[in-house]
């Protein structure tokens, strides 16, 4: 093995791949073969980046040749940067001996079109493969697939990869057509929709007969790149619902736009990255997927765009203060967590330790429910009540100003989901 | 006040719980530890370690409490937090007292602690499942050690024997003394003496020929995914803390 060479393509091809934010390597039940190597379950962050996100899989370009032209993607056409390519075998040795030494869960190949989309995904689909036949590895392999390859590249992915994607890009075709010419959102949809009949099928069929080769276990997923074009967070989370709904994603990953390439059609490249509306977007997927909410409870023709300054949760709930304030020993499930201030798993511990004792603020403290938030919108064992006859712009003042205290206490940016 | 003494294991305690129902004793105080006449007052109890003692307890555990509910308890107390047994006995006390399983009920003090260590615990053991950074030796070996702060190694056992089946490999706990190795077929304890052969921190002398190439390409590939524009290393450091970094490749 050539180190230097191999050093340098990976310090591209790392590079350019960065930015693609599809990194999750949970939702598959891959399992130990045979005395093989690894398994694919749980997902393991094994490290974070500086800047705070989760290194899960080896995230590579298997090239950053590329014959179209994206306006927002370092690795197009007329960008004057460094080439490189890595072959088939690279890529299989890369992955074996990081996933040996506990770096990493697994791979996460991604390409420039080199030539057409077929001959590119063809090579992609030999990576994964080789991996899986010759070398009994059973870690997580997510493959980004080229728009408009075949039908036949697509199944033969999935019979190798844990999970497919294929990325939306802009969150509107009309965001498309300016930013990536020669992109169009047909060549996403088509392997999409064949993707996620292969899926049913595949599930119908493993009912029938256990012996059923897996296909794509961890589903399909997708990424929209937010702030590059002009679209409202209503338009963004509306086309995520419409994807979750009718191509059965697992997930749909928001991208803050980071200025790459000065481009007149692009924001300039000192715009800051918008990182809050970013963790907004995330938050309200979760609302979605997670909280029963309905995309138009979030964003809607009166709110099209997210509230900055609080999470999307306590904002529906100062817009919607008929629903409060909820009695925390009584409500069902579905209401609780409607309840700023109160998580998943708040909430489930409520409902399962209020079989035992009505609870007060003590308990729900130290069950872990967000006092100075949730305050405001319950009512417990006990005489206090918070709400008193405050506006929901009253209590957002008296939350951002709490919050704000703490933050100069603590000089902490908090990202948190509620 | 009597005060237990018992040998730390987890029968041990269950055996310490047997003889203070058996001696009715109402405000107790466990300790761990060898018995050492010479050291210790008369008014400590030994607690001989049963194990048909320790099964009617658990046996006595298993009617009032869920499978996860015993296997919850067990991980608390395999953890070792210092001055956490006072905790679990009122749990298990508690659990007795009641004629229903007071699992969920989270309004009472001890299932509230122990679901907070419990927390802690499993933080722990995911933790290490992610940070564990393997060296490759000349013999093949895949050598990584370890600095937790709870004593998890023999959780670890399932996860990296499912994961590594095919090659060996010897995680090892600096701070307590001893490691787990995998032989390709079976996983057992070990105690090492570092004093001949390599220290830990020598295993470099040990490397595999082409180990150096794989922690280099590995920190050049941990720089080059940063975007710099994103930085934020209050978040980076909530996700590892320092205390972990001396083990990691990327971060060494
Ligand atoms: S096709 Fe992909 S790699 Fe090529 S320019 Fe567009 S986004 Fe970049």
């Amino acid at each position: 093995m050539n180190a230097d060479r191999i050093t340098e393509k990976l310090n591209i091809l790392a590079d350019a791949a960065k930015y693609d934010v599809s990194c999750a390597s949970s939702g598959s039940n891959r399992k130990n073969k045979d005395k093989g190597l690894g398994n694919a379950s749980n997902g393991i962050c094994h490290s974070y980046t500086e800047d705070g996100r989760c290194v899960s899989l080896l995230k590579i370009l298997l090239t950053n040749h590329c014959i179209f032209d994206c306006a927002y993607c370092v690795s197009r056409k007329n960008n004057d940067i460094k080439r490189a390519a890595f072959t088939v075998q690279e890529v299989v040795d890369l992955t074996i001996n990081f996933y040996r030494r506990n770096y990493i869960e697994g791979l996460f190949l991604s390409s420039g079109i080199f030539k057409d989309a077929d001959y590119t995904m063809e090579r992609l689909v030999r990576v994964a493969k080789k991996l899986r036949t010759e070398h009994n590895f059973n870690g997580y392999i997510h493959l980004k697939s080229i728009p408009g390859a075949s039908d036949e590249l697509m199944r033969e992915a999935g019979l190798y990869a844990d999970r497919l994607s294929v990325n939306l890009e802009m969150p509107t075709e009309a965001g498309l057509k300016l930013l990536a010419p020669d992109k169009n959102r047909q060549d996403m949809i088509d392997p999409m929709r064949f993707l996620k009949n292969e899926i049913v099928k595949n599930t119908e069929e493993k009912k029938l007969f256990k012996s059923t080769p897996m296909f794509a276990p961890a589903g399909q997923s997708t990424q929209v790149i937010v702030g590059a074009t002009p679209e409202s967070d209503q338009q963004v989370l509306q086309s995520a619902n419409y994807f979750y709904k009718n191509f059965n994603l697992k997930r749909v990953y928001y991208s803050g736009y980071v200025p790459v390439l000065a481009d007149q059609r692009l924001p300039a490249l000192n715009t800051a990255v918008p990182m809050v509306r970013e963790n907004r977007l995330y938050q309200a997927d979760w609302l979605m997927r997670f909280y029963g909410f309905h995309v138009n409870e979030i964003v809607n023709d009166g709110n099209p765009l997210l509230d900055l300054d609080i999470d999307p949760k306590l904002s529906w709930a100062i817009r919607n203060m008929q629903v409060f304030p909820v009695d925390i020993n009584k409500a069902d499930l579905q209401l609780i967590l409607r309840v700023p201030g109160i998580g998943l798993q708040s909430a489930q511990k409520i409902v399962g330790a209020r079989k035992f004792a009505r609870l007060g603020w003590e308990q729900l403290k130290k069950i872990g429910v967000a006092i100075n938030r949730a305050r405001y919108f319950i009512t417990c064992n006990s005489n206090e009540f918070e709400r008193r006859d405050l506006t929901g712009q009253n209590i957002k003042q008296f939350i951002m100003a709490e919050s704000q205290s703490k933050y100069i206490k603590n000089s902490q940016t908090q990202f948190s989901l509620f | 006040m009597n005060t237990l003494l018992y040998d730390g294991t987890f029968e041990g305690l269950l055996t310490a719980v047997f003889e203070i129902y058996d001696r009715k004793l109402h405000h107790v105080k466990l300790i761990t530890g060898e018995w050492r006449n010479e050291a210790l007052f008369e008014e400590v109890i030994p607690v001989i370690t049963d194990e048909s003692r320790a099964n009617r307890v658990l046996r006595g555990l298993r009617k009032k409490l869920s499978t996860a509910g015993v296997q919850r308890l067990y991980i608390t107390h395999m953890a070792e937090i210092a001055g956490e047994d006072s905790n679990i006995l009122g749990f298990i006390r508690y659990v007795f007292d009641s004629d229903i399983n007071i699992e969920e009920d989270y309004g009472n003090r001890y299932v509230m602690r122990l679901s907070e260590i419990l927390k802690m615990v499993r933080r722990e053991k995911h933790r290490m499942e992610a940070f564990v950074r393997f060296q490759k030796l000349k013999d093949g070996t895949f050598y990584a050690g370890i600095e937790p702060d709870f004593n998890v190694l023999p959780l670890l056992i399932k996860h990296f024997k499912s994961r590594y089946a095919d090659q060996k490999w010897m995680i090892y706990d600096i701070k307590r003394s001893y490691g787990l190795y995998y032989d390709l077929h079976d996983t057992q304890f070990i105690a090492m003496d570092f004093a001949d052969g390599g220290k830990p921190a020598n295993v470099i002398a040990a490397y595999s020929e082409d180990e150096g190439i794989y922690q280099t390409l590995w920190k050049n590939y941990f720089t080059s995914v940063n975007i710099a524009s994103r930085k934020n290393t209050r978040l980076h450091i909530r996700h590892i803390p320092k205390r972990y970094w001396r083990h990691l490749t990327e971060k060494i």
